[in-house]
């Protein structure tokens, strides 16, 4: 099915008027292009979750368990025992409505549900009439009200339309975080087998097969060996690819996405570049063959189901540490809830970069370090020879992934490892950028194709803003550390500014990177010649 | 109860009652008796009508707002004589008239004035009779 | 329609007041009953909802950072943005406490020349810090009610709160300013679009309820004066337990300590709570250091997991074909 979009001049006409109709009165329109397909059957069973069968959200009739309310409120009950932040973000809004216009899906569509402080009442709206007394006395007038089909259906809707982002967060004078509210309302929808199968599939496959794509073990040692004949073509320099080796020093876990789909690829290209120009002892793994974590769109059960082959697979092969690659949602799950979910990882080693002997002291608990400190640190010890002349032919902005920005504080690091490798560096407007980043409008297991133009809304913001430098600096590349961003951004640019395509960090720095015994190289990993030495040589 | 971050809570807590109650304790065992005010002044004492320019009860409340207006009238209006609302007539002044009578002020204004926590600014300018004296 | 709601509970309050006030019998249960009963269930129902809060667990370390993580010695870390100890944390506590450093990012969004711009919109940041230093103010000076002698720190308050000496008696600059901040955050309610299609009884409740209080104890001040020495007399009545049923108050007053009174009462199950809640925010008060040290969660639950021995068995021949190197051969 393809679905019509309006052009993006028609699009960025957003009307802000909320409607006319108050919003407990308002019901969702399941309009083609801003919802995702339901979880097929097979991976609900797969992963033995509830209430596994054929429905898609637009039909009338969900095939809702007869139970279902009690199921959702029992939900409710649990969790708000569990999770002090979710108790206390029902409890604190004060409806100052910092956050509205904060959020780049309210931005993008100008649907009041999408201002955060609206998408988190349809909640909160069902928490006060159930779990307080003035919501049981007072109904309405308290802001309350009952739990109906529609108000699931709601839910469905909107926390599908949430990236989990954090952006609403920075504003708030609370910290009320719309991400938590939004993975607690998808938990809840999960009891009564309401998820999307954009989520649900590689959640499957991720549980199966050790990765989102599906890539079984024989495929994904193609892949690699691929791309290390790709890298052999482009420098001349034969690596070895070591997968599953027991006796390496690290394991390295990186996206699936970095090594089956373009321009991730070339960003995988450019860590192995980096491993083999610096005699790295690491291993990829077939087993944990996926850095991100889809279960961060489910539940934080999930997140625990799929992030535990990290750890069980480092101990296996006896590594000292964990190298992460460039991932946004991973990079949330590893620095803020992997340690406490499935370590304490004791039987590994404080992480010490073998090359310099930095110790990442920031690591030390959790002991798997991000590529981006890895290599920065390597470049500022001297280790990597870079021309970043070679990446001359590239104007690049780059753009903070909201995980790795706002549940990590990683701002610096890709900066760093860009300014090295590269001599055309622009940043984008303030306020889009570092703990503002805006979100690519495809995060949270909304990157699917049927979603695209709740996509293109809510990467409106973004888009925006890489339109302002490609106009006023001739940028034309973006780059990120995400391998969602790697994906969706693409789309998103060709949408909104065609001309950009986008790139990882590793790719800029393998461009840069001077190797040993490679011959003299004419273009870059994809392909694309260097610009031609002329007077900008001289500056 | 289990509480998480117990200790933290628990300090935030006390903080809270030890603001919240900081009153009972600054009070505590304290037996405090409204000011009483002083009106047997040498002046007051030969008057044969023992009246105030208004009522005591209007005074309490309003002789801020009576004195302002006098000063009003006075400086802005040169308008000099005050008739109260019983037809008397007196020369509108703190000095020339009030404290004529109060001339005890730490024993009749200072009284109520420091009991409620209020510094009016009547001394800016005027004397204290009390130090004339 | 939820504003017309709150309006009226109000007139139904001012009504209650001024029927108190024309029954005389009625005294002791204005003046001590309600006032005491409302103090009694703030405090109780405040510690209530705090420790309804922190018998939760926080199962994860979810800062929000809004700076640079602690990470390579030659990297600068964003100590208040991005705390990796318990130190900064307090210090970022206090910037959000004190000074609303969140609100003071706050920006509004413009579409300009088919762009989304983003605008500096620092107004709601300045009143309602406005606001809510005013209502500190405010409540510090009232101590003066309340102890007896008066400290001086009380009295240095209201002269400076009274600096400039305008009329008689002098204005406080903090009475002006909570009005002022208050119409500024009412009218921004009703007058923003977004605004009243998001807010709640409550949320306009609140807003005219603390203003109403503001009001009434300006007019007494300023306008209609009340017998403040028989106020006095009465509130530390009540801090010393020894009731005293002042005489003769005017309805204003009747009206003022019955608004008070329903703040106090209402507060804890009110929105008004975030006073409390700020603090335990997980996402503020949490350092940036779940890499350095491991965050515990109590209720860590097992779950059903893939391992590699259910991998290889699932995938053995594949991954010999491949020549992938095999545990059990």
């Amino acid at each position: 099915m393809s679905i019509k979009i309006p052009k993006p001049e028609e699009m960025i006409r957003v009307s802000y008027k909320p409607p006319r109709t108050p919003w407990m009165d308002t019901p969702v329109d399941f309009r083609p292009g801003t919802w995702s397909y339901s979880g097929a059957a097979k991976n609900l069973i797969y992963l033995d979750l509830p209430n596994p069968r054929a429905w898609q959200p637009y039909e009338e009739d969900w095939k809702l368990p007869e139970n279902w309310k009690d199921i959702i409120i029992e939900g409710m009950r649990e969790r708000l025992g569990k999770y002090r932040s979710f108790k206390l973000f029902m409890d604190l809004c004060v409806r100052c409505g910092a956050c509205a216009d904060k959020c780049h899906f309210y931005m993008g569509s100008g649907d009041p549900k999408n201002m955060p402080v609206l998408r988190a009442e349809l909640l909160r709206s069902v928490y006060r009439r159930y779990f307080t007394e003035s919501g049981r006395r007072f109904g309405r007038l308290a802001g309350a009200r009952d739990l109906t089909v529609n108000v699931l259906k709601e839910w469905f809707y909107y926390f599908y339309q949430c990236t989990e982002c954090r952006r609403c967060s920075v504003y708030c004078p609370y910290g009320i975080d719309q991400a938590e509210i939004t993975i607690m309302g998808r938990e809840l929808l999960n009891l009564v087998g309401c998820n999307i199968n954009w989520v649900i599939e590689p959640v499957a496959n991720s549980f199966r097969t050790g990765n989102h794509l599906g890539i079984q073990p024989g495929g994904v040692k193609d892949m690699l060996e691929f791309l290390a004949e790709d890298i052999e073509e482009r420098t001349g320099v034969k690596l070895e690819v070591p997968i599953n080796k027991k006796g390496a020093d690290i394991l390295f876990i990186t996206p699936s996405g970095d090594y089956f789909a373009d321009p991730g690829t070339y960003t995988c290209m450019g860590y192995m570049m980096l491993f083999h120009e610096i005699g790295l002892n690491y291993t990829f793994s077939t087993y944990a063959s996926e850095g991100g974590n889809f279960g961060l769109f489910t539940s934080h059960e999930m997140v625990k189901r799929l992030n535990n082959k990290i750890y069980a697979e480092a101990k296996r092969l006896g590594v000292k540490w964990i190298l992460g690659g460039e991932c946004g949602h991973m990079w949330r799950v590893i620095h803020e809830y992997m340690d406490t979910m499935n370590g304490p990882a004791d039987f590994l080693e404080e992480p010490v970069s073998p090359i310099t002997g930095t110790l990442f002291e920031n690591a030390r608990s959790t002991k798997m370090v991000h590529i981006a400190e890895f290599t920065a640190d390597l470049i500022k010890h001297g280790k990597l020879k870079l021309d970043p002349a070679r990446n001359d032919h590239l104007r690049i902005t780059f753009h903070d992934s909201c995980n790795p920005a706002r549940g990590m504080g990683l701002f610096e690091e890709p900066r760093y490892v860009i300014k090295n490798s590269v001599r055309h560096f622009y940043e984008m407007p303030e306020d889009t950028i570092r703990e503002k980043t805006l979100c690519c409008g495809g995060g949270a297991g909304l990157g699917n194709d049927e979603n695209i133009e709740m996509r293109m809304r809510g990467g409106m913001p973004r888009a925006m803003a890489v339109k302002h430098v490609k106009e006023k600096h001739g940028v034309n590349r973006i780059a990120c550390m995400c391998a969602i961003d790697r994906s969706t951004l693409t789309s998103l640019m060709e949408y909104w500014v065609p001309g950009v395509t986008v790139t990882g960090v590793h790719e800029l720095v393998a461009n840069a990177l001077v190797m040993k015994g490679e011959k003299d190289r004419t273009t870059d990993l994809r392909g694309e010649p260097f610009k031609e030495k002329t007077d900008d040589e001289a500056l | 109860m289990k509480l998480y971050n117990r200790g933290i809570i628990i300090a935030g807590i006390v903080v809270f009652l030890a603001a919240v109650t900081f009153p009972f304790w600054y009070d505590r065992g304290k037996t405090i008796a409204p000011p009483a005010i002083e009106l047997d002044t040498p002046a007051i004492q030969k008057l044969a009508d023992k009246r105030c320019v208004e009522d005591t009860a209007f005074m309490r409340d309003n002789h801020m707002k009576l004195l302002a207006s006098w000063r009003e009238s006075v400086v802005r209006k040169n308008v000099h004589t005050y008739t109260s609302k019983d037809g008397r007539v007196f020369e509108m002044g703190l000095t020339g008239s009030c404290l004529k009578c109060h001339e005890n002020k730490s024993r009749f204004c200072d009284r109520c004035h420091d009991y409620a926590g209020v510094k009016p600014n009547c001394w800016n300018c005027h004397i204290n009779p009390e130090e004339v004296l | 329609m939820n504003m017309v709601f709150s309006l009226l509970a109000i007139v139904i309050l001012i009504f209650i007041a001024m029927g108190g006030a024309a029954i005389a019998g009625l005294k002791p249960v204005f003046f001590v009953v309600i006032p005491c009963g409302a103090f009694a269930v703030f405090v109780a129902g405040f510690i209530h909802r705090i420790l309804s809060w922190g018998r939760l667990p926080v199962p994860f370390s979810i800062p929000t950072t809004c700076g640079q993580a602690k990470s390579l010695p030659w990297i600068k870390c964003d100590y208040l943005e991005s705390p990796p100890c318990t130190a900064t944390v307090i210090g970022r506590m206090a910037l959000e406490v004190l000074l609303f450093r969140s609100l003071f990012r706050n920006t509004r969004l413009y579409l300009y020349d088919e762009r989304p711009v983003y605008s500096s919109a620092k107004w709601l940041w300045f009143f309602a810090l406005l606001f809510h230093w005013s209502l500190l103010v405010i409540i510090l000076r009232h101590m003066r009610f309340f102890i007896e002698p008066v400290a001086p720190l009380i009295n240095g308050l209201a002269a400076i709160d009274g600096f400039f000496d305008i009329a008689i008696p002098t204005i406080f600059l903090s009475d002006a300013a909570i009005v002022l901040a208050l119409t500024f955050l009412f009218l921004r309610r009703v007058v923003v679009r977004e605004l009243r299609y998001i807010s709640l009884l409550t949320d306009y409740f609140a807003v005219v309820l603390i203003l109403c209080v503001a009001i009434t104890g300006i007019l007494m001040r300023h306008f209609f004066p009340v017998d403040i020495e028989e106020v006095k007399t009465m509130a530390l009545g009540w801090v010393t337990f020894a009731p005293y049923v002042p005489k003769e108050m005017s309805a204003l007053f009747y009206i003022h300590l019955l608004f008070v009174s329903v703040l106090l009462a209402w507060f804890p199950f009110s929105k008004l709570m975030h006073m409390g809640g700020v603090f335990l925010s997980p996402t503020r008060n949490m350092a940036n250091d779940s890499r350095m040290s491991r965050h515990f969660n109590p209720w860590n639950a097992p779950v059903k997991v893939h391992t590699y021995e259910e991998y290889e068995d699932e995938y053995r021949d594949k991954m010999k074909a491949a020549g992938l190197p095999l545990d059990k051969e």
